[in-house]
This record gives C-alpha cells, structure tokens and sequence, in this order.
C-alpha cells in the first residue's frame, strides 16, 4: 500500500483493537435495523455478533446489541456516529472485559447418535444450563447459554460426539446489580 | 369536520408552511400527482432542469447563497437514481436539501414494477435521514421533520418518498408543531468553562492561528461577523478551508489565504509551526490536513464544531467545544470583552514575532505563476475575472478540478455565502446548475460559474435551463483541452502518462451557446482578455464564455506526497529543487 500511488494517504501507525459491546435503544420503525448496520458496513466498522428484538411494545423502542472490534477512537466515532441517527434514542458501550456487565449468547446444538454419546453431550455442557429441548431415540437438541468463546468451544468439543447442527444468537447485554445503562 | 386533502395538497400544504419559495424538478409517472397540483399554489415556482442530477445542485447553490433550504421534486426509478450524485454531495458539504421523489403505489412496492427502485435504500447512506411514507396521515408529520432535519445541527440532505397511491389519498392536515425537542439532541453542548479555557489558551498563545471552515458559514452571516471581530480582537492570523472563503474577508491583511493541498505557503507553514490552533466549523478534511502524524505537531488543538461526531474524528484535540459557531464566537468575544484588560488577554502584543515570521513567508508569493503574452494563463484570466467584478456583489460557482483551485486561489472573497464549490464529494458538472440555483435564488445578481471544459460537459443541458427562464448566468470555461487536475497528477506521479486525460474531440463552445439559445465569446488573446471579459459581465443574458489557457499550466503551490504542510512544492521557479520521489506519491 505504502508504495501504490494513490490520491490519498497511506495508512499509519496502528493501534490495538479491542472488543466493545454497544447497546443501542431505537425506534422500532422499517429500516431502523438497516441505518445501523448501513453505518457499521459504510463506514469499515466491522459487527462480530448482532442481536435485537423490540423490548417496548408500548413506546415502540427496540434494543440492539451488537459486538464489534475496534482501537478507542473508532470505538468513539461509532458511539458518536450512531447518535446522530435519528431513530436513535440512546447508545451505551463497555468493554467485554468489564467486570459490571452480563453478556450472554446461547447455542442450539442437534445431536445426532446413541443414547450414551447424547449423555456425554449433556455432561460435557453442564457448566451452561444445558436445556433439552427435543428428543428422540437418536438424537436430542441442546440448548446452553455462555459466552462466546465458550460456545466456540462448545462446538468444538460436541462434534466428534455426534454434533450435526449448530445455531446460534448473537450476545445480549445487562449491568450487574441495581444500576442500567446510561 | 374539517376539510380533507390530498396527499399532492399536503405537499404544497407544507412546502407553504415553511415559506419554500422555489422547487427544482423534473416530472414522471410517480410524481405527477403532486404536479398537477403545482397550478394551485402560485407563491412557490417550480424551475423545469434537463436532468434531476441538475435539479439537486441548483438546489444546492440556492441553499449555499441564500441560507434557506433547497427543495428538490423527481419521479420514481431513474429520477430517484439521478439525484443521488447530488444528494451525496450535498452531504458531504453539509448542505441543507429536501428531496421528494414519487413511488410506485405502495401496492407494486417490492414487485419490480416499472420505473421501481428501493429508493430509500439506495439513499441511505447519502442522506440525514429519509422516509418512505406508507401510511397518509403520517405525510404532513414526515415532511415537516424532513425540514428540521435538514436545517438544524449539522445541516444536511433528506429525502422523502411518496408512493403515488399516498399522493391521491385524502387525510387532514396537521400544522408542523414548532420546536418540539429533537429527540433530546441539542445542538449548544458546551459550557462557560470551556469558553474560559479557550480564552486562557488564547492569552497564552505565541504563535496563534485561526483555521475556519464551511460551518462558520453555515451558521449565518452573523457568524461571520462574529468571526471578524473575534479575530480583531485577537489579531491572530486566519487561514480558512475551501469551504469557508467568504467567512473572513480574502483581501484583509490578517487573512493568509486557503490552507491544505492547494493552500498558501504561509498558511501551510503558519499551520504546521503553530503554538495554538483553533479550527472553527471545519474537519480537519484530508486534503488539509496531509500527512496526520505530522499535523501541526507542536500546537494546542481547539475545535469548534456543532457535530460531535467530527470531535477526535482525524486529529485528536485537547479542546473540544460543541455548538454552533455563532453562539460560541459570540460567547467567546464577550468573555475576552468582559476582562478588564482586552488587550492582554487577547494577547495580541505577544504574537508580533509570529506576525513578522508569517511575513516572511508571504514574501514568497507562493501564488505567483509566469505570465505570458502569447497565451492565456487560467490564473491570469482568473484575476482578471476578479478585478473586473470586484465592484459588484458577485456570486462564484465552479465545478471541479484546476479551474476550482485556480478560482479559490486568486478570487478573493469578501463576504460569506458567494462562494459555491464541491468540496467534499467533488463532483464534476455541480458548477453550471448550481449557479442556476443561485441566480434564482438572486435574480439581479451577478453569477459566475468558474468551470473547466471536461466537468461542464457533464450538466451542459442545464443551459437550456438557463435560457428558459431567462438566467444570466456567465459559465467562464478556462479551456485547456485536458482533465486537467488528472494531467497534472499523472505528469506528476505517473511519469507523464497522460492515459485518457485529454478530450479529444470538444464541442465547438461557440456554436454550442448558439444551439442554446445564448451568447458565446471566445478569448485567446491575453491581449482581448478584459475586453472580453467586460463584454460578458454587460451581457444582459447567460453566456458560455469559451477561455482556451495554456493546456500545460499546473496548480502550485501544492503539498506533495509523504510530506507535511511545511514541505511544499512552489510555483516553475521553485520545482527543480523538490522532486516528487518513491513513497511520497501516495500522498499528492
């Protein structure tokens, strides 16, 4: 890039990314979803993971969640940016590593096998409230939630005991104790 | 029971509400609703351009000149389609459109019927905002808040689609609710002690410089008046973007003329070896700023600015203010007023060694080009222009490439709003419709478009828009045959590989304006230049004035490649010495 000869600059000192996580309140509206994501796209922010679902059906405001890598200042530019939208109400973000807030995913897995391969499935995913949700003779659906990086290993880990299917939600997000997001 | 309306009549409805005098369009199957309707509403005239790419940037030049917003009206599909270019520009340069386009009937919506596009889709990301209106009783609402959008806080395009089946629907109209909180977002963020600190900053300042831009403008006439006297009472220098001429006066002798790519050497310098700098409405753009990590590397950064999202956006500050520009100058200059000692808080006897210094590099007169007698210099046909319309309010617009550097480096402006340029997007072809925007925005002034021959290619037809309503524009061609800002790049980075920069086959400039319906003059004489000249500003009509210029003149002084702002390339005399080389041309 340094050498190519282009109108512009070249790219300079980089800094490390780190993950955040943004919660953002929205008028549940067509296309609300779209400018949010049109911004992430349009503007080379990058989204490890999505959710949203409307959480107030009385003042029509959904809340989205989405992960996303970046140095502080993009981290910045994307809050800011996002503000400026105008079926935006509120944004939050935080660290992953921040120790005051939840966040969760879950996972569906189908496991397809014998009875004692679908129990060792079971017992390999106690630490995450393994649910079944369907069962047959040869084959359970297991529904856990974890981390991220959990269900990644999850996943790893199910495969050689009969895993066909994974499916699974992007992260949700809720602070500790009696505070909410401000 | 009051009286119900059609979807066409809330249109106007509102378009009267918030006093829109002129609409720019072109109509289709999907708007003629709300053409029909046009015979009905006699205060606001409807001006008929050649393409809708046309109607957004004449839009565009009457909102820069007169403040108010402008208002676009196009069809479904290709209408939508073309207006787009504008639409981005307009977003780009912060200016405040409002755009209607026709739908198909909401129920063909997402069936590929004729003439369909996603139109808000396509339009999403070059927009503020926009709405696709499905339901009749929320078009009144919709179209009212497209105006707020568009004209407070940052102002920008929006764009409002109206289904056709929406445009015969009959509702009741509801009257815009004023001032209704936006959401909660005010514009004015900041605080006393930020106008304290600022001022402390200033008091300490050795070596000051003011950078303004286009926000300065778009905050009123007022701001700019706040601005000359915020930078008298300092008697700090002031350079201003491409966007802000006009804000401070460019014959006034504390103006050091344009920064950034094209900028004045002792702006530049003034920039790079600053102690404090305070940008007002302006966002450190790439072409300003050259290479980052060696942006003014010793200063203090001030930036004033009414959108958060430019704060730390390119260059990290350590003093934000958030608002809008009048209100902050007007804040600030009551503040340095109010102590009891302007002059030392002002600081202005500190800054004599700075003022001697920039002197010094004014002596430069990094402007200067070689005159010649056998041909037309474009920088000599420029002054020429200047002097000989200096004495009458003008208004400039220009299209894109050399021409406009030529026209931003030796027209001076002195009073804000008569500047109209596409900075942001550059786009070719804004120049000629644009200043059919401004002459109707101001019938009895004089508009000038500064054009190249290549980008007034692009929106020729909107002369016979011109000629139609009798405008008298001037389209002031500075012709050289080539795309001249690519010559000049790939002569400098390209080892002189002119690829496809030439144009080949040009219309006969003469004949064209004859085609039209206008006057043509053709200059190639330095000798004839102000005759010429003369006789185009006393044409009572628009005129083509066909300039041929030496097709091999390049736009200096320039910041190169890999280089910061005091490492510039100069005019013929000073090149020998600077040659462009390896990673450096990345940056030019």
């Amino acid at each position: 890039m340094s050498k190519s000869k282009s109108a512009y600059s070249v790219p300079t000192k980089k800094q490390k990314p780190d993950t955040y996580i943004f919660v953002v309140w929205v008028d549940n509206e067509a296309g609300v979803l779209a400018r949010v994501v049109g911004l992430f796209s349009g503007r080379g922010y990058n989204i490890e993971s999505l959710a949203v679902a409307e959480v107030d059906a009385v003042k029509n405001i959904s809340r989205i969640t989405i992960v996303t890598t970046g140095t502080p200042q993009v981290i910045d530019q994307i809050r800011l940016q996002l503000t400026k939208l105008v079926p935006v109400h509120k944004v939050a973000e935080f660290k992953r590593e921040d120790k005051k807030v939840i966040f969760k995913e879950m996972a569906l897995f189908k496991v397809v096998g014998k009875r004692n391969k679908i129990e060792k499935c079971l017992n390999a995913c106690k630490k995450y409230n393994p649910v079944i949700l369907d069962e047959t003779k040869s084959s359970a659906v297991i529904q856990i939630t974890a981390l991220r990086r959990e269900i990644d290993v999850m996943n790893k880990k199910l495969k050689p005991l009969g895993l066909i299917s994974t499916s699974r939600t992007g992260a949700v997000a809720m602070t500790r104790g009696a505070k909410i997001f401000n | 029971m009051p009286k119900l309306l059609t979807g066409a009549e809330i249109v106007f409805k509102c378009l009267e509400d918030q006093k829109v005098e002129h609409i720019f369009g072109y109509p289709g199957g999907a708007v003629l609703p709300i053409y029909d309707e046009l015979k009905n509403h006699p205060s606001i005239k409807h001006i008929l351009v050649r393409h809708e790419q046309g109607a957004g940037h004449a839009a565009e030049g009457y909102a820069r000149s007169s403040g108010k917003p402008g208002v676009v009206l196009v069809t479904s599909g290709p209408g939508a389609t073309n207006v787009v270019t504008a639409l981005t520009d307009a977003y780009m340069d912060s200016v405040p459109l409002v755009c209607i386009s026709g739908q198909v009937p909401t129920h063909l919506i997402g069936t590929d019927a004729f003439q369909e596009c996603d139109t808000t889709g396509i339009t999403r990301p070059c927009t503020k905002h926009n709405w696709l209106v499905k339901d009749i009783n929320d078009l009144s609402k919709v179209i009212h808040e497209a105006f707020r959008v568009a004209t407070t806080g940052r102002p920008g395009p929006v764009l409002i689609d109206i289904p056709k089946d929406i445009q015969f629907a009959k509702t009741k109209y509801k009257k815009p609710n004023i001032e209704k909180k936006f959401n909660g977002k005010s514009h004015n963020k900041f605080t006393q002690d930020q106008i304290d600190e600022l001022v402390k900053l200033i008091s300490k300042a050795k070596k000051p410089i003011i950078y303004s831009g286009g926000g300065v403008i778009n905050s009123g006439p007022k701001a700019s008046q706040s601005l000359r006297e915020f930078v008298e009472l300092t008697g700090f220098p002031i350079t201003s973007t491409l966007q802000g001429l006009g804000a401070y006066p460019g014959e006034d002798n504390q103006f050091l003329g344009m920064l950034g790519m094209h900028g004045t050497y002792e702006a530049n310098n003034a920039m790079h070896d600053c102690d404090l700098l305070i940008n007002i409405g302006a966002r450190f753009d790439d072409r300003i700023t050259g290479k980052i990590d060696e942006f003014s590397p010793y200063s203090k950064k001030v930036h004033i600015d009414i959108d958060p999202s430019s704060i730390n956006k390119i260059i990290k500050v350590d003093l934000a203010i958030v608002g809008d520009v009048l209100s902050v100058i007007g804040k600030i200059n009551k503040t340095i007023s109010k102590s009891k000692n302007g002059h030392s808080k002002s600081n202005k006897s500190n800054i004599g060694k700075w003022w001697e210094q920039i002197e010094k590099w004014r002596r430069k007169n990094s402007l200067n080009f070689k005159n010649s007698d056998e041909s037309i210099k474009p920088q000599h046909a420029v002054q020429r222009l200047y002097e000989l319309t200096k004495n009458k309010d003008t208004y400039v617009t220009t299209e894109v490439g050399q021409h406009q550097m030529w026209a931003a480096q030796h027209y001076k402006f002195n009073k804000p709003n008569r500047w109209m340029t596409s900075g942001g997007l550059g786009t070719m072809g804004y120049g000629l419709p644009a200043a059919v925007g401004v002459q109707i925005a101001h019938p009895e002034k004089l508009v000038i478009d500064i054009a190249g021959e290549a980008s007034v290619l692009m929106t020729m037809q909107e002369m016979s828009t011109a000629v139609q309503y009798n405008l008298p524009i001037k389209i002031f061609i500075l012709n050289n045959q080539y795309m001249g800002m690519v010559r000049q790049w790939q002569e400098l980075l390209h080892e002189k590989n002119y690829s496809e920069s030439y144009s080949e086959a040009l219309p006969d400039f003469m004949k064209m304006a004859d085609a039209y319906g206008c006057k043509g003059i053709k200059a190639d004489n330095p000798a004839d230049l102000d005759d010429k000249i003369q006789a185009m500003i006393d044409f009572d009509g628009p005129v083509i004035f066909d300039c041929h210029v030496d097709p091999n003149e390049n736009c200096f002084p320039m910041i190169p490649s890999g280089k910061p702002h005091n490492q510039m390339i100069l005019g013929p005399n000073d090149q020998e010495e600077n040659k462009i080389k390896g990673k450096g041309k990345a940056l030019v």
